[in-house]
């Protein structure tokens, strides 16, 4: 039984929260799931949709900051869709995630020497695609570190950016087959109630 | 199962084929669907083409706005428990259905709503009368599917009749392209029976149970709450039976009406911003308030942070989205209201707490002088709203069939309805919709022909849907429909008076002649104005064959009260 009384400043705090969703391959779906953020307008920070290991099945990775108590009833929310076939959670420290991220530099900047040849080194990032005009770098890691890159490379002039949304992956050991298994073979699709009053 | 008509007699091996619009009403048929409201256009023809040849099987009622029939197939379903359906074309058609589906999918009605599209080929060219359904009613559905293929219709008909009348319903919308429905098929139809990925019937966890059952047994001052989910469950006995084994003084939601018979020596009325004293303040004063098959609306809890603070919370609630989002429980069973019940009873100690159900009493001798007695009989000679309902109960013997409207009108009937039957309580509650009760009667007498049927509206309300009266005239759909008319849209105003320093803006009316009206549709209507006229008037307008229609005007600036102050603590009930 939950204490009512407790301290519930825990609840009230806001922090990241990664949700990842798993669905049926319906069309409309990413609609279907961004109106219940839009109705109670609430930030998506970074979402990545793609499918999972098995056929049909899609997963969606979403990023948001908010209270636990919000994020609770935004995964109950998701849950109810029909074709939802799952939602979970995750806090910081609960999931192995990545983003990759692309920057677009001028190429002369990396002829005046080797110091920012070095610098992308130190960083992981790797040189994706040179041409006469430009080089795009790659790098994959969390947030904070594709963006201090990208604040260090700030002042050599930037062309374009871009970060993909996280992809996410639980430190649970559970496989996604065993939980639709649980799914396929739960009886909660129809009602067990005696019938005391003439009613179905 | 026995075919439902001899066109569905076929041959095992042999193939049928028909056409998709044929599959539409095959499909339907074989979900048990004997009434569809609707209206054809451009998109939805060839279903109605295919509707012709069916007459004697499907009733088709002619609306006359297809908000009209969304809302008479809504009032149909909570008449009869089955499942409401609607057939509307593609663009403006579908889009007069939407806020008959936002106030099903508030309200938990099951609906399913066949719109025509423009054929597949031309979705997304901004084409003669198409409009983005799917995305329009995504929100406001229980779930939606658009058909572009022949061969999906049975399919996707199967499903949504299980997925708007199992677990907490809902309203589904099938839209379907004109080609899908030209094309042919091998009819086939399978009754959809699961769904992997939907879990509509959670069994009540047995720790749960326990843990509630203890709290209940240990309780001095419990207080249950009854929802719409408990009609919908049909566990009007299970609640009545929770009741009398452990003492629990019962109120009830808007929608949850009639669920308990309201001279139950238990039941303690009715809840919310307009319901009565004790119901209010003694929310805020029980040690175990058991909340069944309701969601805790803010009209009901007024300011959810000082709402029932003291109180132990058990919710029994069939949706787990409802459970925590409002009113945090110290004991949840997500489950279907019956099936929970079902599980505790046997756990439940017998014992009675007669001072407890004492100070309800007390409230309601506060309540009556205070209040009822100068609603109920009125001195002056301007008829008032409450004496009216009074004097139905006296005349219908609280077995009527009652469907209000939104407004004061609404909320005094709700206070003073005599109900002695479960499914007698048909009103707009979630999305409070002007305009629901004409069409909304219609249905549920068309689903009820034994019982009788009392539409109470407003002035405003009634001339937002006013144009049903052809419906019930063209068919002879015999419902009892009573104008309240003040001339004025009276909650509004009623606010304006009390929370906007008497400005009255835009709420007075000029209205029609609602007799002659009545009279230009060929239905029997008569207009009182004087106290005297009362009885005998109401008597006849019950009496008539057929429809019947009765203005009745009654005081210009009579005010609601109790009233929870919107925001307000439920303890803040005002009564004057």
């Amino acid at each position: 039984m939950s204490d009512i009384y407790q301290d519930n400043t825990e609840q009230q705090a806001e922090k990241e929260f990664t949700l990842s969703i798993l669905t049926e391959n319906k069309p409309g779906m990413l609609n279907n799931i961004t109106i219940i953020f839009t109705r109670r307008k609430l930030n998506i920070n970074a979402i990545n949709v793609s499918a999972s290991e098995i056929p049909g099945v899609h997963r969606y990775t979403i990023v948001m900051i908010t209270t636990r108590d919000q994020v609770d009833k935004v995964v109950k929310q998701i849950r109810k869709h029909i074709d939802v076939l799952g939602a979970f959670v995750y806090e910081e420290g609960e999931t192995h995630y990545q983003e990759i991220a692309l920057y677009k530099l001028p190429t002369r900047i990396f002829l005046g020497g080797n110091h920012i040849e070095q610098l992308v080194r130190s960083h992981g990032a790797r040189i994706l695609v040179i041409e006469e005009e430009y080089i795009v770098l790659e790098k994959t890691g969390h947030k904070n570190e594709t963006q201090e890159l990208l604040e260090i490379l700030q002042p050599y002039g930037i062309l374009e950016f871009v970060r993909s949304g996280r992809v996410s992956i639980s430190k649970s050991k559970r496989k996604t087959e065993k939980f639709l298994e649980e799914l396929e073979n739960s009886t909660t699709h129809i009602l067990y109630k005696k019938n005391n009053n003439g009613k179905d | 199962m026995e075919p439902l008509s001899k066109t569905l007699e076929t041959k095992p091996e042999e193939k049928r084929i028909v056409t998709g619009s044929e599959a539409v009403i095959l499909s339907l048929l074989e979900e048990g669907v004997d009434t569809v409201f609707g209206y054809p256009g451009g998109a939805i023809m060839p279903i109605y083409d295919a509707l012709f040849g069916y007459e004697k099987e499907l009733n088709h009622i002619l609306v006359r706005h297809e908000q009209g029939a969304a809302h008479a197939a809504q009032g149909y379903s909570r008449a009869t428990g089955k499942i409401g359906v609607c057939f509307a074309t593609s663009g403006p058609g579908a889009t007069n259905l939407i806020t008959g589906i936002a106030d099903a999918q508030i309200d938990s009605t099951p609906l399913v709503c066949i719109t025509g599209q423009v054929p597949s080929h031309l979705l997304g060219t901004d084409s003669f009368q198409e409009s983005d359904v799917l995305g329009i009613s995504m929100p406001v559905t229980k779930w939606n599917f658009q058909v572009t293929r022949t061969e999906e219709i049975p399919w996707a008909i199967a499903r949504a009749f299980y997925i708007a009348g199992t677990g907490r319903p809902g309203p589904v919308l099938i839209d379907i392209t004109k080609d899908a429905q030209f094309g042919k098929l091998e009819y086939k139809y399978k009754k959809c029976e699961k769904i992997r990925s939907y879990h509509p019937y959670p069994h009540p966890d047995e720790r749960k149970v326990l843990e509630a059952a203890e709290l209940i047994n240990a309780a001095r001052k419990p207080y249950m709450l009854v929802g719409h989910g408990v009609l919908l469950s049909g566990a009007e006995n299970e609640v009545i039976q929770l009741a009398e084994k452990a003492g629990i003084p019962v109120a009830s939601t808007l929608l949850g009406l009639s669920a308990v018979p309201t001279d139950h020596p238990l039941y303690v009325g009715y809840l919310g911003m307009h319901g009565n004293y004790g119901p209010n303040i003694k929310t805020n004063e029980c040690d175990v308030l058991i909340a069944v098959g309701m969601r805790f609306d803010d009209r009901v809890t007024g300011d959810a942070k000082k709402y029932a603070p003291q109180a132990k919370v058990i919710h029994i609630e069939i949706d787990p989205a409802e459970i925590d989002k409002i009113i945090k429980t110290t004991v949840a069973i997500n489950a279907d209201a019956g099936h929970a019940l079902q599980s505790l009873l046997p756990h439940i100690i017998e014992t009675k707490h007669e001072e407890w159900l004492q100070e309800f009493r007390d409230c309601d001798e506060i309540e009556y002088n205070k209040v009822i007695q100068k609603d109920m009989y009125p001195e002056g000679e301007k008829i008032k709203m409450a004496e009216t309902i009074r004097i139905l109960n006296e005349i219908t013997g609280g077995d009527a069939i009652i469907v209000t409207d939104v407004g004061q009108h609404q909320m005094v009937a709700s206070r003073y309805t005599q109900f002695k039957q479960t499914n007698s309580n048909i009103t707009s509650g979630g999305l409070g919709t002007m305009g629901f009760a004409l069409p909304a009667a219609m249905g549920a007498k068309i689903g009820r022909p034994d019982r009788l049927v009392v539409g109470i509206i407003g002035d405003g309300g009634i001339q937002m849907t006013i144009q049903e009266l052809g419906t019930i005239s063209q068919y002879n759909i015999p419902v009892k429909i009573i104008i309240l008319n003040n001339n004025f849209l009276g909650m509004v105003r009623q606010w304006q008076q009390l929370f906007f320093e008497k400005r009255y803006s835009f709420t007075h009316m000029h209205n029609p002649d609602f007799v002659m009206i009545g009279k230009a549709y060929g239905i029997p209507s008569e207009k009182i104005e004087n106290k005297d006229q009362l009885k005998s008037a109401l008597e006849n307008l019950i009496a008539t064959e057929g429809p019947a229609l009765l203005e009745i005007v009654v005081e210009k600036e009579e005010n609601v009260f109790p009233m929870v102050p919107s925001g307000d603590s439920v303890s803040n009930i005002r009564l004057e």
